[in-house]
């Protein structure tokens, strides 16, 4: 496929091992994108695909998980 | 484009549209996530990739003049080409571009007004297609230093206050919480920030469409820091991409005279031995 549009883009913000991830997903064509970022500065942490929202909404919320779990905090 | 002081930097993704046969114009995506691009890109937008060809990474470094000049030749640009960048994540990446583009001295670059994300918000074409350029034989202008700014300049600042020093990470990052962004590497020995240095995080500066705020509204948030263009400014951040979308804001929307860029940032500020730095939140501006 090489012309298409992205349909039902939506945003959505969630928290996620404790850090704020913002979820925005769309269909192109068949399929359903998504990408989970880390709120700030916004950096990509998972891009991923699926056949329905969900789909692809949980598997990039299992990768963001699997790296803010790493995130350490320290005394300010 | 809401009064600022150089709207001729910023085009409306209908412009965008518009001109997207014209051959005087080249646009330009550039994203933190590398891989947006293959997934579907403005038709006739040709990619370039942050980290391989916007970097020297064995100088740790911006890329050279000969370099530079070579990605302007490979991308079918001549110096009288009307450059548009957009990307994800309110144009970060495509800023940093930009700031090099500027900085080589290429007359006619601009941003696209809220990037990727509106452009696919707005269900505008896609296409996966990666088009052909004619090659052209580009030549740059030595790099104006007077856009970018070095470890002895902040060194500088920092002891006399002869700039204003804006740190745009996140408050976390900031105080000195975290050593990264979450989910990201961390690149440094210790967390903190500049001594001095205001905390005026990058994404401030967008609505959530991410386009950018009204000329109102960015004064209003710059100024809330003590920020308002009446003494230079040094933007950074952790490795000087975020910085340079302040840079963009304050240079180019609210007319500052003298902005740098510090690309060294905290990367090398933070792991530099001996030099000093504080921890926690910033008191009030002008406290």
């Amino acid at each position: 496929m090489s012309a298409m549009k992205a349909e039902e883009f939506a945003e959505r913000k969630v928290e996620v091992a404790g850090w704020p991830v913002n979820l925005s997903s769309y269909r192109l064509g068949e399929v359903y994108h998504c990408k989970a970022d880390n709120v700030s500065p916004g950096a990509a942490l998972a891009r991923t695909t699926g056949a329905t929202r969900e789909e692809a909404e949980d598997k990039a919320l299992r990768r963001a998980e699997e790296l803010l779990a790493r995130t350490r905090r320290l005394p300010a | 484009m809401a009064n600022y002081a150089h709207p001729e930097v910023l085009v409306s993704t209908d412009w965008v549209a518009g001109h997207s046969a014209d051959p005087s114009v080249r646009v330009v995506e550039v994203d933190v996530d590398t891989k947006a691009y293959e997934e579907g890109h403005i038709p006739g937008a040709i990619a370039w990739n942050w980290n391989a060809q916007l970097c020297d990474t064995v100088r740790r470094d911006i890329v050279s003049q000969e370099q530079f000049e070579e990605l302007m030749s490979a991308s079918g640009i001549s110096p009288n080409t009307t450059v548009v960048i957009y990307g994800d994540n309110n144009n970060w990446f495509a800023a940093w571009a930009l700031w090099q583009m500027k900085m080589y001295g290429h007359a006619d670059v601009r941003l696209m007004n809220g990037g990727r994300k509106k452009w696919l918000s707005e269900g505008r074409e896609l296409s996966t297609e990666v088009p052909q350029v004619q090659r052209t034989h580009y030549r740059a202008k030595p790099a104006d230093l007077s856009l970018r700014a070095f470890l002895p300049q902040v060194q500088q600042a920092c002891g006399s206050g002869a700039a204003a020093l804006v740190d745009v990470r996140s408050p976390q990052e900031y105080t000195g919480e975290i050593l990264a962004p979450p989910g990201l590497p961390e690149t440094c020995q210790r967390g903190g920030h500049i001594p001095g240095a205001r905390n005026i995080p990058w994404g401030k500066a967008c609505r959530d469409d991410g386009t950018f705020k009204s000329y109102e509204e960015l004064q209003q948030l710059y100024e809330a820091e003590g920020v308002d263009g009446s003494q230079p400014v040094i933007a950074y951040c952790r490795i000087g991409e975020r910085s340079s979308h302040t840079w963009f804001v304050l240079k180019y929307l609210l007319g500052f005279s003298h902005v740098t860029n510090y690309d060294g940032s905290w990367t090398e500020w933070g792991n530099l031995v001996g030099a000093s730095i504080e921890r926690g939140a910033a008191a009030r501006a002008g406290a």
